[in-house]
C-alpha cells in the first residue's frame, strides 16, 4: 500500500507550484497527471514534424515573479525568448496601432488619444495594484471572524481609501459597467479601443459590451504590476514552463507520475482517503489537492452524490462556458504581414479592427455558432525562438475568438470551414501565408477540454465574473482552497485569484494547507 | 401553515368536509382550504382520544421517488439509515442542509423495491431536485394525485375492520397493507400524528368521497367524528410530536443566521445514524456532537392551567429559553410546553420558571409559573403499539 502525505490531482502549473511548496515543508507529495507532459495548459506540442507551438497558452504576462525566484525556475531551464512585446493592432490598410505599456503610436492615432492612453493606464494601474495585494493571500470568507481574513478585507478597504474619493468612486462605477463604454468615454480611435477592449474579453465568454469585462481587463493588467511590460514568450514554447516547474518539484522531493489519470477521489466518512486511477490502482493519502477544475473535481472525481447536496447544487451552477479556440500553422516560409518588419512581426499581433467587430464575433457564439470573422491574437513565435521550427521555417500560434463548445451538427461538419475562415482572415493581413502552410491544427473548446481536461475548455476553469471571484470563487463555501470535504483542497485556476499562468492559486493553496498543519 | 399561500385549493374530500364543518372555521394549509375545527375543538380532540377521529390530510406534500438509486438517494438525504427500511414499512425521518440544520421532517413509505413515497410538511421540490444530482431517480410531486385520511383513536381499528378491512389488527406500527376498494387500491398504514392507535388511508382522489362515506357509515357505531387542525395540535403536543415551522424554523426559510436548529438540538438525535458514512449534514453534526449543541429541546410540565404560549423560560432571573408550542392536555391532565433551552440548562428534572402572559378582557396578566423538565411526552398509551390492535 503506497501512502503519501499529499496527492495532487493534475500537474498543471498550479498543481506543480503547490507541490513544490508543500514538498519544501518536508511532506511526501505525489503528483498524478493525466497527460504525458507536465504543465497542463502550459504545453508545447509538435504540430508537424519539427514544428512546435505553445499548444494552449501562448503568452506569459501574469506569472508571479516571486515564483520564478523562489522556485529558481531559471536554474531549472526557464528562459524567456522575448520579453515586453508590444501589441500591434492590425489594420488592412497597413496603418497599424502600436501599443506598449506606456505609449500608443500609429498613423491615425491623435495626440489626444496618446495623452489619454497615458492617463488611462495610470488610473487603471492603481486599480490593478489593489487587486495585486488581494491576490497574494487567500480570499476572505463571506462571513468571517478570522483575523487573517479581516486583514485581507482591511487591505482591500484601506487600499480603496488610499485611492482617494474620486478614484474610488470611479472604480466602483467602472467595475460595474463594461469595457465598451469605458473605451467610448476614453478614446477616439476605433482600432485602439478594440485593442484595449480585447484584453477585457480574452478567454471569457463575453463581448466588449458584456458585464465583467472591466474586471477581466484589470485582472490581466495585474501582470504589469509584476513588471511584465507587455507579453513575453518562453523559449521552447510554454511547455518549458511546465518542464521547469516539474524539474524544480522533483528536486524538492515531489514524485510526479505522468500519463496517470485519476478516475475517482475516494472518501471515507467526511474525509478523503485517496484516489483510484483509471487502471484501478488505489493510492492513499489523507490530503488530496485538485488541480482539475472544480466542476470536474466534484462532478466527475468525487461524484455529486458523495458531497453535500447544497454544494452539489452550487457545483452544477458554476458558469464555465468558453468561446476560445486555438489555431496553429506550420509555415514553409516566414509570413509577411503588411506594413510590418520582421522584428515587429514577432510581437503580439491582434486582428480586431473595432469594438463592434469583436461584439459581432461574440454574437455568433451566443447562438451556438462560430464567428465568420473572429478576433484573433497571433504569435509568430518562431521569429523569437529558432528552436521551434526548422531553419528558415516558421510556426504561428493564434488565440481565436469566438467558437462555441460545439456547434449544431458537431465540429466534424464545421471544423474545416471555421479553420479556413480564420486562415483566410489572416491572409488578408499577411498575403501569401496560405500558400506557405504545411499543415494546420484547430483546437476547439471541445478539443481543449478533451486534451487538457478543463470542463468546457474554459480558460480560467471557472468564468471570471464578479459573482465568481474573490470569496465567491469557485463558489461560496469553497473559497479558501478547502471545501466541505475534510482533506480535500482545490489549487487550480478555478480558485482565487483565478486563471491564466499566474501561479498564485497553487501557491496560496499550499500556504493554506501548511497553515492548517495537523488540522489540514 | 404558510400565510403566504392563498386558500385556492380544495381537497378531494372537500364536499364532505364542508358539509361536516358546522362552525365554518377554515384555515389555510399549503393553499388548501382546511378546517381548523368542525364543531368544537375539545370534543373533536376527545373523539381522537376516546373513539375515532378523522382528519383530512390530503394537502400533505407527497413525492414519489423511484428508480434504481431511490434507496441510495434517500439514504444520502435523510439522517436515518434508509437501507434498513423494508418494503411495506414506513419511517419517520428528518433531513438537514449542509450545515446540519433541520430543513423538515416527514415520513418515507417504501411501496416496492425501488418505489418510495415521501410525505413532507413543507414543499420540497427544489431540495429534492438538488439532492437528486448524481442519482438515477425520478421524483414526482403526487400531492394532488393521492387523497389521504388519518383515522385515529381507540376505535379506529374496529371502525376500519367494520368497513371491510380484514386482518387490519395484525398491522404493526409503521406497517403498510394494501386493500381493494371499488377496483382501486386503498393503501393503509399504521401511522399518525396523534400518538394513539391509528391509521392513515391513501387512495386515488376519484374514490375519496366514497371512502369518506363508507368510513363514516362503518364508524357510526364507534362514534366516529371528523377533527380539525386545532384538535390535532393538542393531540400532537400531548404526545410529544414537534412540528416543522412551529417548533423549529426550517433552515431553508431562515433569514437570521443562528435561528435554525439541528436534529440533536431538537431531541431528534435518535434519528441520526452516525454509523452511516455519508448523509447530508453529517460532517456538521459530527462536529456538533464533538463540540456540543447550543440548545436543548425540552418538554415542560407547567404548573397551573394557563397554556405557556410564547413564554420566556427563566432559571432564577436569567432567561434561558422560550416556548414554541403549549397546550393544556386534557387526557394527561397536564399543562405541557415545548421549549428551546440554552445549554447547559434543561436537564431532566430541572426546575425552571415559565413567564406567562395572558389576556382577559383587554387586561394583561403576567404569571411566573414553576415548571419542570420531563423525560418524555405525557401521553403514550400502550394501545398505540400493541399488536394485534386491541378492539374497543
Ligand atoms: C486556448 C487558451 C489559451 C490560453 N492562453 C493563455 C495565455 O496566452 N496566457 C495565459 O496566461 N493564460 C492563457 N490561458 C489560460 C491558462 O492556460 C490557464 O488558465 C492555466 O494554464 C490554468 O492552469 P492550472 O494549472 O490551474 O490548470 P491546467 O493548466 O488546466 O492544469 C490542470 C491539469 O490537471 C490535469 N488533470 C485534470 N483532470 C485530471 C485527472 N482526473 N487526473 C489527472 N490529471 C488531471 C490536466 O491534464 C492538466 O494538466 C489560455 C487558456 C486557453 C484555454
Amino acid at each position: 500500500m503506497t501512502n503519501y502525505d499529499v496527492i495532487i490531482v493534475g500537474g498543471g502549473h498550479n498543481g506543480l507550484i503547490c507541490a513544490n511548496f508543500l514538498a519544501k515543508t518536508g511532506k511526501s507529495v505525489l503528483v498524478l497527471e493525466a497527460r504525458e507532459a507536465p504543465g497542463g495548459c502550459a504545453a508545447t506540442n509538435e504540430i508537424h514534424p519539427g514544428f512546435n507551438v505553445s499548444a494552449c497558452a501562448q503568452w506569459l504576462d501574469l506569472l508571479n515573479p516571486s515564483l520564478i525566484q523562489e522556485l529558481k525556475l531559471e536554474k531549472y531551464g526557464l528562459q524567456f525568448a522575448a520579453k515586453n512585446l508590444k501589441t500591434i493592432g492590425l489594420n488592412s490598410d497597413g496603418n497599424h496601432v502600436f501599443l506598449s505599456h506606456d505609449s500608443v503610436d500609429g498613423k491615425n492615432i491623435s495626440d489626444e488619444d496618446k495623452t489619454s492612453y497615458i492617463d488611462f493606464k495610470v488610473k487603471m494601474l492603481k486599480y490593478a495594484k489593489l487587486l495585486k495585494k488581494v491576490f497574494e493571500s487567500r480570499a476572505p470568507k463571506l462571513v468571517e471572524h478570522n483575523w487573517t481574513d479581516r486583514i485581507t478585507l482591511a487591505k482591500l478597504a484601506l487600499g480603496m481609501k488610499f485611492l482617494g474619493k474620486e478614484d474610488m468612486n470611479d472604480l466602483m462605477r467602472l467595475i460595474l459597467i463594461n469595457i465598451y463604454d469605458v473605451m467610448e468615454e476614453s478614446f477616439e480611435n476605433q482600432n485602439l479601443k478594440a485593442l484595449i477592449s480585447f484584453d477585457g474579453v480574452m478567454g471569457g465568454y463575453m463581448g466588449p459590451r458584456s458585464p465583467n469585462t472591466v474586471f477581466n481587463f484589470l485582472y490581466k493588467l495585474v501582470g504589469e504590476t509584476y513588471g511584465y511590460y507587455g507579453s513575453s514568450q518562453i523559449k521552447g514554447g510554454m511547455g518549458a514552463l511546465g518542464e521547469s516547474l516539474a524539474a524544480a518539484a522533483k528536486d524538492a522531493g515531489v514524485e510526479i507520475r505522468l500519463g496517470d489519470r485519476v478516475a475517482r477521489i475516494n472518501k471515507t466518512g467526511s474525509r478523503v482517503s485517496g484516489v483510484t486511477l483509471d487502471d484501478g490502482e488505489v493510492i492513499y493519502s489523507a490530503i488530496i489537492v485538485s488541480n482539475a477544475d472544480p466542476f470536474s473535481t466534484f462532478n466527475n472525481l468525487l461524484g455529486l452524490r458523495n458531497i453535500e447536496a447544497g454544494m452539489a447544487r452550487r457545483v452544477t451552477q458554476i458558469r464555465r462556458k468558453s468561446g476560445t479556440a486555438k489555431l496553429h500553422l506550420a509555415l514553409d516560409t516566414a509570413p509577411n504581414f503588411l506594413g510590418l518588419d520582421s522584428e515587429q512581426m514577432g510581437q503580439r499581433l491582434v486582428i480586431a479592427p473595432d469594438m463592434n467587430y469583436i461584439e459581432r464575433a461574440f454574437n455568433s457564439v451566443k447562438y451556438g455558432e462560430y464567428s465568420p470573422t473572429p478576433a484573433i491574437d497571433i504569435s509568430v513565435s518562431s521569429l523569437n525562438d529558432e528552436t521551434l521550427a526548422p531553419s528558415g521555417k516558421h510556426v504561428l500560434s493564434a488565440i481565436v475568438q469566438y467558437a462555441p463548445y460545439e456547434p449544431d451538427g458537431g465540429w466534424d461538419v464545421h471544423r474545416d470551414i471555421f479553420a479556413k475562415n480564420s486562415i483566410d482572415l489572416i491572409e488578408q493581413y499577411a498575403p501569401g501565408i496560405k500558400d506557405s502552410i504545411l499543415s494546420h491544427q484547430l483546437l476547439t473548446p471541445k478539443d481543449l477540454e478533451s486534451i487538457y481536461g478543463m470542463t468546457g475548455g474554459q480558460w480560467h476553469h471557472v468564468e471570471m465574473t464578479l459573482d465568481q471571484v474573490l470569496m465567491m470563487r469557485p463558489f461560496p463555501g469553497a473559497s479558501q482552497y478547502g471545501v466541505d470535504v475534510d482533506g480535500l483542497y482545490l489549487c487550480g485556476a478555478g480558485t482565487h485569484p483565478g486563471g491564466g499562468l499566474m501561479g498564485l492559486a497553487g501557491k496560496n493553496a499550499a500556504t493554506e494547507i501548511i497553515k492548517r498543519g495537523s488540522e489540514a | 401553515m404558510n400565510e403566504n399561500d392563498v386558500m385556492m385549493l380544495k381537497t378531494p374530500f372537500h364536499s364532505r368536509v364542508e358539509a361536516a364543518c358546522e362552525i365554518n372555521l377554515w384555515g389555510n394549509w399549503m393553499g388548501y382550504t382546511t378546517p381548523d375545527a368542525y364543531f368544537d375543538v375539545e370534543l373533536e380532540y376527545f373523539a381522537v382520544r376516546s373513539t375515532t377521529g378523522v382528519f383530512d390530510l390530503s394537502p400533505m406534500n407527497k413525492y414519489r421517488i423511484s428508480g434504481p438509486d431511490a434507496a441510495h438517494f434517500l439514504d444520502r438525504m435523510m439522517t436515518r439509515n434508509m437501507h434498513k427500511l423494508a418494503i411495506d414499512r414506513v419511517a419517520y425521518v428528518v433531513w438537514c442542509n449542509d450545515a446540519g440544520q433541520l430543513m423538515d421532517d416527514g415520513t418515507v413509505f417504501r411501496l416496492a423495491e425501488n418505489e418510495y413515497r415521501l410525505c413532507s410538511y413543507a414543499k420540497a421540490n427544489d431540495w429534492l431536485y438538488w439532492c437528486s444530482l448524481g442519482f438515477d431517480v425520478t421524483i414526482t410531486d403526487e400531492t394532488a394525485e393521492v387523497a389521504a385520511l388519518a383515522v385515529q383513536g381507540p376505535t379506529s381499528c374496529s371502525t376500519l375492520t367494520a368497513m371491510g378491512l380484514e386482518g387490519l389488527e395484525e398491522l404493526k406500527p409503521f406497517d403498510i397493507r394494501n386493500y381493494r376498494f371499488d377496483g382501486e387500491i386503498l393503501s393503509v398504514s399504521r401511522t399518525g400524528f396523534t400518538g394513539d392507535l391509528g391509521y392513515e388511508l391513501w387512495i386515488t382522489p376519484s374514490k375519496a368521497e366514497d371512502l369518506w362515506d363508507r368510513l363514516f357509515e362503518a364508524g357510526k357505531q364507534f362514534l366516529i367524528k371528523p377533527f380539525g387542525s386545532h384538535a390535532l395540535d393538542i393531540a400532537r403536543i400531548e404526545t410529544g410530536f414537534v412540528q416543522a415551522g412551529v417548533d423549529f424554523v426550517m433552515a431553508q426559510d431562515l433569514i437570521r443566521p443562528g435561528r435554525s436548529r439541528s436534529p440533536l438540538e431538537m431531541g431528534l438525535g435518535w434519528l441520526v445514524d452516525f454509523e452511516k458514512t455519508h448523509f447530508n449534514g453529517r460532517r456538521a453534526l459530527l462536529k456538533e456532537r464533538e463540540t456540543g449543541s447550543r440548545y436543548r429541546f425540552v418538554i415542560l410540565d407547567v404548573d397551573g392551567n394557563k397554556p405557556a404560549d410564547h413564554s420566556f423560560i427563566l432559571k432564577g432571573d436569567k432567561q434561558v429559553g422560550n416556548v414554541t408550542s403549549a397546550a393544556w392536555c386534557p387526557t394527561a391532565k397536564s399543562n405541557v410546553a415545548f421549549a428551546q433551552i440554552e445549554m447547559p440548562y434543561g436537564e431532566f428534572g430541572e426546575e425552571l420558571t415559565a413567564e406567562i402572559y395572558y389576556e382577559r378582557e383587554l387586561h394583561w396578566t403576567r404569571v411566573l409559573a414553576p415548571c419542570r423538565v420531563l423525560d418524555g411526552p405525557v401521553f403514550n398509551p400502550g394501545r398505540r403499539r400493541q399488536t394485534p390492535a386491541v378492539a374497543f
